[in-house]
This record gives structure tokens, C-alpha cells and sequence, in this order.
């Protein structure tokens, strides 16, 4: 009696959890399938008939596949280029001793601490003087400020991860640091590797604020696309639903495929 | 043994990332500490000058600058307990044995809010929060409250949805915590007492208190970064009532385009950022 009692609270509890998390993607969704007049009906309702004009009014009325292709081509790019310049780095650091390893695990750290508008007033005014404002290429530079760090972390804990005696054999066959990277360790390392390019890709695709402030029309970005629908009086809901539906979906999935990885990765390490 | 590498070879790996790293990650920010030096604002280009310390002092006399840090702790403070509680209930209930397959789909409903692009968050605040026609007001039984234009309930609003994207963080770390306790020791305290709280207070909370450590420092760092899901959602206002921190330095340098100013004051929100990293590092990687 006691038992069934605690067990039958426990599937309600478990069942509000639920609920909560993903009611607002319900509303989201849902939302994004009405037409403008059932979206402004007071108060709301919750059948109706679905349409899909939203979705084909924001892609290619309004240019949101445009700025979804901009997202894309700059999340990706700059996941490449932080694997690029990152897992040297994570090896040497999971490798070799030298002074000042502690220094830049603190910078790293830092980096993932810092609030974003630090760094976005003095980009501004570079990225205007030199020309760069509105260019993939400027986002997919700045975004290193907090792909690199996650990057280097994640892969550096992967690399300590693997027995050195791996690395002594190959040595003693005459092989090089770089070798024994690329050979024999990158290969073993390949899971954290894939965990950290899915961390970057996600923070890259969700970031608003550079996005914002950097880009204009040519490189504009998804979030950024979003809310410039946000103007004016009469506010296009069901599009900008459609829009955040379009953008967070992506997402979603990464992250259920790294959610066991998440809280590690949102802690640097910090959380097993 | 490990270690032996000659200065070229470390250099070679280990030189472009941090060369690349500075150039993105330091050059702005003397670039910056220059700007905070200077009457720079971007509607009189003309006229930029030195001016030294006059930003600072500006800032630090600032009411506005000050009304802004409170409003940002005053979030802190309401929202990280309510997170704590709900995460710790959260995670309690998961770490009870049985009903697997109930609990590993709420594990991973708890992943979406998390990984929510932030800007959206605001986006659905607009839409769910809305007075005449947001889904909130009719759950809450045909409400009329006005949640977007009026002071109170827009910071509530906002408290609302920093819970509801972050509870879920804080229920994974501390389910992380609750699963290192050794199983033998949580069954022989279980035999002792039938109260949860002196389990939870004796065996399991030693257990928890990194991962407590690790939530308390970086919601406040998250805090002090709390930008995207603001400025979607009620762009600091009604008035200033929601204005945190980086929503303001946003404002002043990019609304009011006093970038000296707005420079000044995020040099002095990196100092404080500094501070939390570095107690960060002596909490967590004190062998690295």
C-alpha cells in the first residue's frame, strides 16, 4: 500500500518534469503552425487547423533559409578550425611538461566566463576599421574566444585518457610527436573529439549577441534573423515561432546525442 | 619519462592555438582598455580624446552602473535558490531505483532546456507571456496580468524563465554527485534512519558539495553574462527594470554609443569575471 502509494507520486512527479521541459517546445511548435489571426486569438486555442504558410512566408519570403545557410557555414567552419588549432594543443598540453600550463588553463577558464559584451564593444569597432563588419569570416574568427577553450578541454581530457606506453612503443620505432598524435592517438581520441565539435557547433549556431552586433545583411545569422522580426507594432508571431522552431530543432538533437557528456562539458570538467 | 619534448616541439602544437586565442581573446581586450581611456563616442568620431581615468570614475559613481550590478545579484539571489531546491527535488527523485524507462526520458527532457538557443527562451517569453493572448495567462485560469509591461512582473517573468532553462543544469550535477556515493554505504544508512534528510545531510551531501561549488560560481558568472534571453524578451525594460549588466554595457555602447564609457565598464565587469575564474581554478583543477 505504502509502496504502490510512493511509486504512483513519484510517476506524477516524474510526469510534471516532463511536462514542464517540454511544454514550451509543445507552444512553440504548435504556435508556428497557426495562421496570424488564430495566433492572436484571446484567449488561445489549441485546435485548430495546421498550416505550413509560416514556415514558407520565413524561409523564402523573409530570407530565413539564407541566414539558417549563414549559420551553418559559420558554426561549422569555426568547429573545423577550433579542432584545427585545438587538439595540438589539447595533446601537448596531455602530453608534455613545460611552465605556464597553469597560466593557460586559467586563460581558458577565463574565456569561458567572460561575458560576451567584453568582447563584443572592441570587436565592433576592429571589425568596422578594418573593413570585416558583416563577413562570415569575422564570426567564425571571434567564436574561436569560446570554441578553443572547450575544444582544448574536452580533447586534452580525452588524450590523458590513453596509456603513454602507446605513445613509448611508437617512439622507439622512431616515430615522431606528430605521428603518435595523428597514428595513434587522435584515432582512440576520436569520441572526445566528436563530443567537443558538437559542444562548439552548438554554442557557435546559439549565439546571439556578436551575431547582433557584427553582421548586418550578407552575413546575418539565424538568432539575429529572429529577432529582427521583433520590430514594428503588428508582431508576425507564428513566423517567429517558426523561425525559433527552425533554429532550436538542430540543436536539440546534437544535444540529445551528447547528453551525457552535457554536464561535464557545461562545467569543464569540473562535474563528472 | 613523460614529458620529454624539445621547446620546438612544444611550440609547434602548441603555438598557433594560443597565438590564435590571443589575437581574439586579448588583442580586443587592450584595444578596449585603450577605448576606457578616451571620450569615445561613436556619433562624434571627431572628437576622441584622452581623458584617463575620468570613464572609471564616471562609472564607479554611476547610480545607474550600480542599480544595474544590484539588479543582476538580486536575480542571482532569487533565482539561484529556487533552481538549487527544484534541481536537488529533481534529482532525488531521479536516483530513487525503478521505473527506468519513465526516468531516462525525463533525463533527457531535462537536456532541452538547457541546450535552448537563448535568444529563443525570450522569443517564447514574448509568445507564452503575452497579456491578451499568451498561453500563461489562460493556464493560470484566465488571468489578466500584464507580464511584459509592467516592472514586477516582467522581473519575475524573466526569474521564470532562468529557472526553467537552468533547474535542469543543476539536477544533473547534483544527480552526478548523489550517483558517486558508494552503494554499500547509502544501504547501511538507509537500514539506520528512514529520514531522507538525515541521508541527505550525512551521507549524500559531502558528496554534492563540489557540484554545489561548481553551480554556485557559475551561475553567477552566467548571470553576469545574461544577455540574448533579456534583450528577445523585454530589451531591459519596462524602463530599466530588467537591465542586468551586460544589457546595460550593450545599451550605453551601442544605444547611447558612449563606447569609453560602456569600455570602462566592461573592463570592470572582466576584473570581477577574473575574480570568479580564478576561485574557480583553486576550487577544481588544483593538480593540473
Amino acid at each position: 500500500m505504502n509502496t504502490s502509494r510512493s511509486l504512483a507520486s513519484q510517476i506524477v512527479l516524474l510526469a510534471i518534469i516532463i511536462a514542464i521541459c517540454v511544454f514550451p517546445f509543445y507552444w512553440m511548435v504548435t504556435t508556428s503552425l497557426k495562421t496570424q489571426i488564430v495566433a492572436l486569438e484571446a484567449p488561445p486555442v489549441w485546435i485548430f487547423e495546421p498550416t505550413l504558410s509560416n514556415y514558407r512566408e520565413a524561409l523564402f519570403e523573409d530570407g530565413v533559409l539564407r541566414t539558417l545557410i549563414n549559420s551553418l557555414v559559420i558554426a561549422v567552419s569555426t568547429t573545423l578550425l577550433a579542432l584545427l588549432l585545438g587538439v595540438p594543443a589539447a595533446f601537448a598540453l596531455a602530453r608534455f611538461e613545460f611552465r605556464g600550463k597553469k597560466d593557460l588553463w586559467f586563460w581558458f577558464i577565463t574565456n569561458r566566463m567572460v561575458s560576451p559584451i567584453v568582447l563584443a564593444l572592441p570587436f565592433f569597432l576592429i571589425a568596422r576599421n578594418l573593413g570585416m563588419l558583416d563577413k562570415h569570416v569575422t564570426l567564425i574568427l571571434i567564436y574561436l574566444t569560446f570554441n578553443l577553450p572547450i575544444v582544448i578541454w574536452i580533447v586534452t581530457d580525452q588524450f590523458r585518457g590513453i596509456p603513454y606506453d602507446l605513445d613509448e612503443a611508437a617512439r622507439l620505432e622512431g616515430a615522431s610527436q606528430f605521428t603518435i598524435m595523428r597514428k595513434i592517438c587522435l584515432p582512440l581520441a576520436m569520441p572526445g573529439v566528436a563530443v567537443s565539435a558538437i559542444f562548439s557547433f552548438i554554442f557557435s549556431w546559439n549565439e546571439l549577441m556578436f551575431g547582433l552586433i557584427l553582421t548586418r545583411t550578407e552575413a546575418k545569422t539565424a538568432p539575429a534573423m529572429a529577432v529582427s522580426f521583433m520590430e514594428g507594432y503588428n508582431l508576425p508571431y507564428g513566423k517567429i515561432m517558426a523561425t525559433s522552431t527552425l533554429i532550436v530543432i538542430p540543436v536539440l538533437i546534437f544535444a540529445l546525442i551528447a547528453s551525457k557528456q552535457l554536464v561535464r562539458g557545461l562545467t569543464m570538467g569540473a562535474v563528472k | 619519462m613523460r614529458g620529454q619534448a624539445s621547446t620546438k616541439t612544444i611550440f609547434a602544437f602548441l603555438g598557433p592555438a594560443v597565438l590564435g586565442l590571443a589575437l581574439v581573446g586579448i588583442a580586443p581586450l587592450l584595444y578596449a582598455a585603450w577605448t576606457s581611456l578616451h571620450f569615445f563616442n561613436l556619433t562624434k568620431l571627431k572628437r576622441v580624446e584622452f581623458i584617463g581615468l575620468e570613464n572609471y570614475w564616471s562609472v564607479l559613481t554611476d547610480e545607474v552602473f550600480w542599480q544595474a550590478m544590484g539588479r543582476t545579484f538580486f536575480l542571482l539571489c532569487t533565482a539561484l535558490p529556487l533552481q538549487l531546491a527544484f534541481g536537488l527535488g529533481i534529482a532525488l527523485v531521479l536516483h530513487k531505483p525503478g521505473l527506468t524507462i519513465l526516468k531516462t526520458l525525463a533525463r533527457l527532457s531535462l537536456v532541452l532546456p538547457m541546450a535552448t538557443t537563448y535568444a529563443v527562451v525570450g522569443l517564447l517569453g514574448q509568445v507564452m507571456f503575452n497579456q491578451k493572448f499568451g498561453v500563461m495567462n489562460q493556464l493560470l485560469g484566465g488571468a489578466n496580468i500584464n507580464w511584459i509591461g509592467d516592472s514586477t512582473n516582467a522581473f519575475a517573468m524573466i526569474i521564470f524563465w532562468d529557472v526553467w532553462q537552468w533547474t535542469p543544469f543543476v539536477a544533473l550535477v547534483l544527480l552526478a554527485g548523489l550517483t558517486m556515493v558508494p552503494g554499500e554505504v547509502e544501504e547501511a544508512a538507509r537500514l539506520e534512519t528512514k529520514s531522507w534528510w538525515t541521508i541527505l545531510r550525512y551521507v549524500q551531501l559531502p558528496f554534492l558539495l563540489p557540484g554545489l561549488v561548481a553551480v554556485l560560481i557559475l551561475r553567477t558568472a552566467d548571470t553576469l553574462k545574461l544577455f540574448d534571453m533579456v534583450f528577445t524578451l523585454t530589451r531591459g525594460g519596462p524602463g530599466a527594470a530588467t537591465e542586468f549588466i551586460s544589457v546595460m554595457i550593450q545599451r550605453v555602447g551601442f544605444r547611447a554609443f558612449d563606447q569609453g564609457l560602456a569600455s570602462a565598464q566592461a573592463i570592470i565587469l572582466l576584473i570581477i569575471t577574473i575574480v570568479l575564474a580564478r576561485i574557480y581554478i583553486r576550487s577544481f583543477y588544483k593538480e593540473v
